[in-house]
């Protein structure tokens, strides 16, 4: 029983690093209609950063650079890429994000190269036991800066103007434009939110149990697809459940393999995608997406 | 005009393929093939994502299932691995046929899915045929993969033997030489099916689609059917281009086709211009002969360093490049080279056929004289 706990304590905190990647991926469809396949490679960039620049300022200001520096690219990508893209269609944007991306892993990669950049977290390898049950403090951590973040998402687009406005622009933009919205304010909000939750779930994705910044962040990101197809394409609150079930998902298909056998072996590598699979075929447009996004 | 020169071109170019084996070396005959065999998968994925508007990621996918049948149809079976030990062509309409039926398979989900949507949806199915591969041991070998039978049609081996010594004009016809014949025919062939495919009914009823779902039904086109058999036919080209890699590769694993190998086709359709048949082989060369040749030459290259010494190797180098040559593209280049070319050929037109009151013509324009004919002026009209 306390096996299955806290294989489920496990998996609820790995999703909510996973609903911090997947709500980047919905922040930036819903304000600028791009499929950002680059926002892996812009996790790793910023764990890259804090990782370089830790040992020289400390860990804590390197978290900031690391924030910033994920925000920045993600704005500039906006503003130099994909507004001047030759022919504007969610088609090509996102063919444009695959080439974005494969400039950027591969310059990280080449930067990074064999080596596994530590992280130098002050939480280390430290681990929380709650009632018999053993959960990494990063982890623990990570899900309640997750769940902060969250509110303060909440509170944002329900109560500021400028998230009111984001919402209006994603509804309509011309008419968002019309009422006197900035729509190039509100894209450049919303890839820079996008960063920061990027590089915040980074960090927490290559510090324990994960041994440090190595490329494979990049492809772990992936995993947040499936959660944000399965919230809904323009969901916040979707892709915050979405992860929460990838996680739980995969971390209990890793936990019981042994009675899984008949699936093979490394299933919890593919389970995401075979849920996300099989919502698609019964409810096109995720759990908590608009119909219109997916409307034939 | 008529379409005299662009006929004299392919007969040019077509000329050159025939005769190039008699001068290269091994080493770009094996270029040739890995060009052919991607250059048929671009051509499907340029049906189904630059005529019929759907994006896909899993046409590595489908390409490892054309491959991974292909083996298992030719091999004789062992006592570890699975084989039909059937004729090389049954083989090779068998690859086809299971890559098309998956795609089938999964079309309930390409009908109702449009445009970056099915894209993500495909992309699941890259790695789920990737788990697939490693587990399914008895039919693909596993991690390790399994060995691919040459090719061969009544008797006559697409490899060093059987017959052991064929020569033409003085140059010996080793393997490599005769599979680019195999290559050539297979790609022609593809090519010339998408290319009237694009212009034929269905093919217009693809581009209907794109342009409006709305609009194509109030027309009458079934659009959800539409949507699937390109998705279907798509597969099919995919899993003709996944046999072909197997036979240029000579050997099978998983990590032949990961999701690379999809961003891969993408890239090329993209580069090449999206719709355009003739764009997607010039593609496919730029995209699978980059890496390969720079390799080959990265010791004459001053600013190449040798793999794993930390500075620039020619696998780093080739990713950037064309990882910067698609933003390049997409930012500057409407439709692709296909587009920069058809608008390079206007403007020679109408300096020669029109020099004075008649304006330049736009792609647009579809009843200009000197103008593309309406199909492909749609094209470039997105």
């Amino acid at each position: 029983m306390s096996y299955f706990l806290s294989q489920v304590l496990n998996g609820l905190s790995y999703g909510l690093v996973l609903s911090l990647i997947a709500a980047g991926f919905a922040i930036v469809f819903t304000s600028t209609g791009v499929l950002n396949f680059a926002h892996g490679s812009i996790v790793l960039l910023g764990a890259y950063l804090v990782a370089v620049t830790q040992p020289t300022i400390g860990f804590w200001p390197a978290v900031l650079v690391g924030i910033a520096g994920a925000a920045v690219v993600g704005v500039l990508i906006n503003a130099l890429l994909v507004r001047h893209l030759a022919d504007p269609n969610p088609g090509t944007a996102a063919i444009l994000m695959l080439g974005v991306d494969i400039v950027l892993l591969t310059e990280l990669t080449r930067r990074i190269g064999n080596q596994v950049l530590p992280l130098g977290a002050p939480w280390g390898a430290d681990v929380i036991h709650l009632g018999g049950i053993a959960l990494p403090a990063g982890r623990v951590l990570a899900a309640g800066l997750a769940i902060v973040v969250f509110a303060g998402l909440w509170f944002l687009f329900a109560r500021t103007r400028l998230g009111v406005g984001m919402r209006a622009a994603a509804a309509d933009g011309p008419t968002a434009a019309l009422m006197g919205i900035r729509l190039s304010r509100t894209g450049a909000t919303g890839w820079a939110l996008a960063g920061v939750l990027a590089a915040l779930a980074g960090i927490f994705l290559t510090s324990f149990p994960a041994p440090g910044v190595a490329p494979t962040v990049a492809l772990s990101a992936f995993l947040a697809i499936p959660a944000w197809v399965l919230g809904g394409f323009d969901s916040v609150p979707g892709a915050v459940i979405g992860g929460l079930v990838i996680g739980l998902v995969t971390s209990l298909t890793v936990g019981y393999e042994s009675s899984l056998a008949f699936l093979g072996s490394g299933f919890g590598e593919v389970v995401p995608y075979v849920v996300m699979i099989i919502v698609l075929l019964v409810r096109p447009q995720g759990l908590l997406g608009s119909k219109e996004a997916v409307r034939v | 005009m008529s379409d005299l020169p662009r006929r004299l071109g392919v007969l040019v170019l077509l000329l050159v393929a025939l005769a190039l084996p008699l001068v290269l070396e091994d080493f770009w005959l094996q270029l040739g093939l890995f060009v052919m065999a991607t250059a048929i998968g671009a051509v499907g994925l340029t049906l189904l994502v630059g005529v019929a508007g759907q994006l896909s990621l899993g046409h590595a996918a489908f390409a490892a299932i054309g491959a991974y049948v292909y083996v298992w149809a030719t091999s004789e079976s062992t006592d570890t691995l699975a084989g039909a030990g059937l004729p090389a062509v049954v083989g090779l309409v068998l690859a086809v046929a299971a890559a098309a039926l998956v795609g089938f398979v999964f079309s309930p989900v390409a009908s109702r899915l449009r445009g970056i949507y099915l894209g993500l949806a495909t992309l699941g199915l890259v790695f789920v045929v990737r788990h697939l591969l490693l587990n399914l041991e008895e039919w693909t070998g596993g991690f390790n993969g399994r060995s691919v039978e040459p090719f061969t049609i009544a008797g006559f081996s697409f490899s060093n033997k059987s017959p052991d010594y064929l020569a033409i004009a003085g140059v010996e016809f080793q393997g490599l030489h005769r599979l680019w014949y195999l290559f050539l025919v297979l790609t022609l062939l593809a090519c010339w099916l998408a290319a009237n495919l694009r212009t034929s009914r269905i093919g217009r009823a693809w581009a209907n689609v794109r342009d409006s779902e709305t609009a194509a039904a109030a027309m009458g086109i079934a659009v959800a059917r539409h949507k699937a058999s390109a998705f279907v036919v798509s597969s099919g080209y995919a899993g003709l281009a996944g046999a072909l890699l197997a036979l240029a590769y000579g050997r099978l694993a998983p990590d032949v086709f990961t999701l690379t190998v999809s961003v891969d086709f993408l890239v090329m359709i993209v580069l090449g211009g999206l719709g355009s048949v003739g764009g997607a082989v010039v593609g496919a060369l730029f995209v699978t002969a980059l890496p390969l040749v720079l390799t080959q030459y990265s010791s004459a290259l001053p600013f190449l360093a040798s793999p794993g010494s930390g500075g620039l190797d020619p696998a780093t180098a080739s990713r950037l490049l064309y990882g910067l040559a698609i933003i390049a593209v997409l930012l500057f280049l409407r439709g692709g080279l296909a587009g920069a070319f058809r608008r390079l050929r206007h403007r020679g037109d109408a300096a020669t056929g029109a020099p004075d009151d008649t304006p330049l013509p736009t792609p647009t324009e579809p009843g200009h004289p000197a103008g593309p004919s309406p199909s492909r002026s749609k094209e470039t009209a997105r």
